[in-house]
């Protein structure tokens, strides 16, 4: 595979084709705040986090990291005021979802971000599909999906799955950055309870 | 609705897991609703996951999983048949069926929706049901069709 040779945060990095910035990025020891991406799983590309500036033959454009592919000669800003600004709002939006969330708060901590800036809509999913698609790629049950869509998106169980795969596994709720997924299965197993 | 029957469906559309939408459409213009019984009967001859095929159920609302009625009323909300007075339109068929938006009464003869736009404002206040448009309505006449639906 041929080798790409780009620039983050100044640093020289060698990349194979194919790696995403992030890849890229993590190799030479550089982190880059993610919520949607796990390493084992495909890339999703939905929390917008992991944001970054990209500068190619002398254009600025703002990119997804976990998504975008290394490019040769690509110059690669992980911080930058824009930057943090906007990942300061996507923080902000997601904790009015989840004000409680662990990773939130930490994050919020790093870049500023006030919880409660915008009015509370607990729903306690960010929809960050971390649940839903290791289910599917991993443990290939498909217990667990989205269903609806816009700002009634949530993730629901299918009973007759989970209540014969689920509580052997649980390998989901660890992944969860909120709370949402462990309330969701308990609500499920009540309601299926017999 | 029976399996033979969603099987003949799902083989007109040569049982492709690409053309679950198209299947999942031929069950609904059929029968209506998608009952939970055939969504899965629809995963397993086409190998996909039930979490996906909900989650295209409850994405479009072309799809519903609950039972509707044998005919669909549409009345438009939008701000052309809203000034005309569609509020009223809809007073007065929420009255003679009992129903509320979103509701399907219990003979299963209609289902009631609001909507925001049916690209007819020189028409309104619009009334649409089971396809078939209403014009220029006033309640009088809204009431008088809705008589001939059986
Ligand atoms: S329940 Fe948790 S892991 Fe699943 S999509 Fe929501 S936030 Fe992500
Ligand atoms: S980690 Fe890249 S969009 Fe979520």
């Amino acid at each position: 595979m041929s080798e790409i040779l780009l620039q983050i945060d100044g640093i020289e990095v060698k990349a194979t084709e194919g790696m995403t910035l992030l890849e890229a990025a993590h190799s030479a020891g550089i982190s880059i705040p993610t919520l949607c991406h796990h390493e084992k799983l495909e890339p999703f590309g939905g929390c917008r986090l992991c944001i970054v500036e990209v500068e190619d033959r002398g254009w600025t454009k703002l990119v997804v990291s976990c998504v975008y592919p290394v490019e040769k000669n690509l110059i690669v800003r992980t911080r930058s005021e824009k930057v943090d600004r906007i990942r300061k709002m996507i923080i902000e939006l997601l904790m009015a979802h989840a004000p409680d969330s662990f990773q939130l708060l930490e994050y919020a901590k790093e870049y500023g971000a006030d919880r409660d800036r915008f009015e509370k809509e607990a729903s306690f999913c960010i929809h960050c599909g971390l649940c839903v698609r290791y289910c599917a790629e991993i443990k290939q049950k498909n217990a667990i999906g989205f269903v609806d869509r816009g700002i009634r998106k949530e993730i629901s169980f299918i009973p007759e799955i989970s209540a014969k795969e689920c509580w052997d596994c649980k390998e989901c709720f660890p992944l969860c950055p909120t709370s949402a997924l462990q309330a969701a299965y308990v609500l499920t197993k009540a309601l299926t309870a017999t | 609705m029976d399996n033979e029957r969603i099987d003949q469906i799902i083989d007109k559309h040569h049982g492709e897991a690409s053309s679950l939408i198209q299947v999942l459409l031929d069950i609904q213009s059929e029968n209506n609703w998608l009952p939970k019984e055939a969504l899965k009967r629809v995963g397993e001859k086409l190998h996909v996951p039930l979490t996906r095929i909900q989650h295209i159920a409850t994405f479009y609302k072309a799809f519903s999983l609950v039972p509707k009625g044998r005919h669909g009323i549409h009345i438009c909300m939008g701000t052309a048949c809203h000034v005309r007075g569609a509020k009223r339109i809809l007073d007065t068929i929420e009255n003679m069926t009992g129903i509320k938006p979103g509701e399907t009464d219990l003979e299963m003869k209609f289902s009631l929706e609001t909507v925001n736009c049916l690209g007819c404002c020189a028409l309104g206040p619009v009334m649409e049901i089971g396809g078939k448009t209403y014009g220029k309505m006033v309640p009088g006449e809204a009431a008088d069709v809705l008589k001939n639906y059986e």
